[in-house]
């Protein structure tokens, strides 16, 4: 009955493994003409997840809270609502990779199987309730993540990307595991739940020591400003889909690991932790805002853009009530589609000859050559600066909202001032597409899957997104009462 | 007499130079996979003492789920850098600079 429940409530990872693994043993038998088959079945076994995720989501009130093996794992709502997201979003990269390695001849059935297994580490990141699953989850991940980073082998670029994020990647897990270390040596366990139980009678010097180490690795892992260098050299060298991928899924998943540890085993420390992520917040905006400003290489623009977005989420997590929590996952939905809109648009931007352009130059005028892809990115960027008519105003109103309800006007004030700076690159972007003369000539047509994919995130980022205000207020309530049982 | 806090001291020293290892590097990337795998060493001399401190088995447990990242982790590691050394025939630290805005 134990493992039956335990395998029941692991299912949607489980069946990703199991796929992962099978999908590699076809890559390894059927070589490089596999490709487009395992890339198909690694979105069916993606999606499949994804349904099991939503009936886990609809059934979470069980009796013992979708606690599996021990209380290492949790199945509540919160989890299954990350693990949706985290699926939704590999599942769109995966429809818009293949073209753009085909370019090269590059593309490789372990591609996808890469993807399946850091969707397997993202779920056990944001379903861990034990240090040690949360080590494994984000190794597991990461491990991948670095392999993606550096798939362009013959390109300096990406292998010299791959490097850098796993340096200092492999740092950040470093320092979470010697802040997990002291955690566990002076509380004596390594469950959230008793963890928490431990800090409320003696949180002495050693486990704030600890706390803090697990703050700083998270930060790195989400790119918060202190620990943010890594992401804009990381992006701009990666293949485009795989930089997709980075400013999605794993971004989700990280940011939802520090959000289960914030609300649950350092739920009682509020204070301790609060003042770093309000410097984390306010720092991650501002630095940003102007690093993106002198910038010509597109991706490195979205590198910025995506700390710039970190920190307005960080505000919601500074909050530290249920409705923060909501408002950090209402914000990482149209994150999410603004992010996987952007970078699609970005992979449909080729020059005739299929190159891929990734210069703020190379934009100039794409409002006479491509209207309706210049139209998406103009809405795509006004959303990102979080102006009204737009969806992406809706996430940065629930994260001010929340701060203010847990008293933190000045925060708020001072995040709505710094949103503005951020505007300023923003607008630059669409003054290039629609203002400046074409400089060079762009491809006409782009692929169905990719049209899909940008039109989808362009309506949900459109005024009409805000038909989903009330569900997705209803969906992020419930998964943040996951842990109003807890405390 | 041996105690808890001589474990903790080595492990932080040895944590120290794990990162002082990848900041003050200016060799070569070999060295700064040593360095990671320092870190990761000093967090098992943590968890193993810590573990034998409190009598309880789950810190060395967690040091063997740590071992085995870490050999992962290495080898991942190493084979990234072979292909960037195809590609730029060097591993000096000075060199990784294609990627700079």
């Amino acid at each position: 009955m134990f493992y039956a429940s335990s395998l029941y409530f692991t299912g949607a990872e489980i069946g990703l493994s199991l796929s992962a693994l099978v999908l590699l043993l076809v890559a390894a038998w059927g070589g490089q003409k596999t490709a487009r088959l395992v890339t198909i079945l690694s979105v069916a076994a993606l999606v499949g997840a994804t349904i099991f995720s939503i009936h886990l989501f609809d059934t979470a009130s069980v009796e013992i809270a979708g606690r599996a093996f021990g209380d290492l794992y949790r199945a509540d709502a919160f989890g299954s609502f990350g693990k949706i997201l985290i699926y939704l979003a590999t599942v769109a990269v995966l429809i818009v990779t293949p073209r753009f390695f085909d370019h090269r001849g590059a593309y490789r059935p372990e591609y996808p199987v890469l993807m399946l297994f850091n969707a397997v580490g993202m779920g056990m990141m944001v379903s861990a309730t034990d240090l040690m699953t949360l080590y494994i989850g984000l190794e597991m991940s990461s491990l991948a993540s670095y392999v993606l980073a550096s798939f362009l082998r013959e390109d300096t670029r990406s292998a010299e990307a791959g490097l850098k994020y796993f340096v200092l990647g492999a740092l950040a897990s470093g320092i979470i595991l010697y802040g997990v270390s002291l955690v566990y040596g002076f509380t004596g366990t390594t469950n959230y739940d008793a963890i928490r139980v431990a800090f409320a009678a003696n949180f002495s010097t050693g486990a704030l020591f600890g706390v803090v180490f697990v703050l700083a690795g998270m930060a790195f892992k989400v790119s918060a400003v202190p620990f943010h260098m890594w992401t804009p050299d990381v992006y701009e060298g990666a293949p485009t889909p795989v930089t997709a991928f980075f400013a999605s899924a794993p971004k989700v998943a990280a940011m939802a690991m520090l959000v289960r540890l914030a609300m649950e085993p350092f739920a009682g420390e509020v204070d301790s932790w609060r003042q770093i992520v309000i410097f984390a917040a306010l720092a991650s905006i501002v630095v940003g805002a102007l690093g993106a400003i002198g910038q010509q290489s597109l991706k490195r623009l979205l590198a910025y853009s995506s700390i710039n977005n970190v920190g307005f989420i960080l505000i919601g997590l500074a909050a530290a009530t249920p409705g923060g929590v909501a408002s950090v996952l209402t914000y990482l939905v149209i994150y999410v589609a603004m992010t996987i809109g952007s970078f699609t648009a970005l992979l449909m931007l080729r020059d005739p000859s299929g190159e891929p352009l990734d210069n703020l130059a190379d934009i100039s005028g794409l409002s006479t050559s491509r209207p309706v892809l210049a139209w998406c990115l103009l809405a795509l960027m006004f959303s990102l600066a979080g102006i009204p008519p737009l969806f992406g105003f809706w996430g940065k109103f629930v994260v001010f909202q929340a701060a203010i309800q847990a008293d933190l006007v000045a925060l708020a004030a001072i995040g709505i001032a710094a949103s503005v700076i951020g505007a300023f690159y923003y607008l630059k972007f669409i003054k290039v597409m629609f203002f400046d003369d074409a400089t060079r000539e762009v491809e006409k047509h782009s692929p169905t899957g990719h049209w899909t994919v940008l039109v989808i995130c362009v309506l949900i980022i459109s005024p009409l997104g805000y038909l989903l205000t009330i569900p997705l207020g209803d969906w992020t309530t419930r998964a943040a009462a996951s842990f109003v049982a807890v405390m | 007499m041996i105690g808890i806090e001589h474990y903790i001291v080595v492990s932080a020293i040895l944590f120290v130079l794990g990162v002082l290892g990848i900041f003050l590097n200016r060799k070569n990337i070999i060295v700064i996979l040593m360095a990671i795998e320092l870190i990761l060493l000093a967090v098992n001399i943590n968890l193993v003492a810590f573990s034998a401190f409190l009598g309880d088995l789950v810190g060395q447990v967690f040091a063997m789920f740590v071992l085995t990242v870490a050999a992962g982790e290495a080898a991942i590691g190493l084979a990234i850098l072979v292909i960037y050394f195809r590609g730029r025939g060097t591993i000096a630290v000075d060199d990784v600079d294609r990627l700079r805005g």
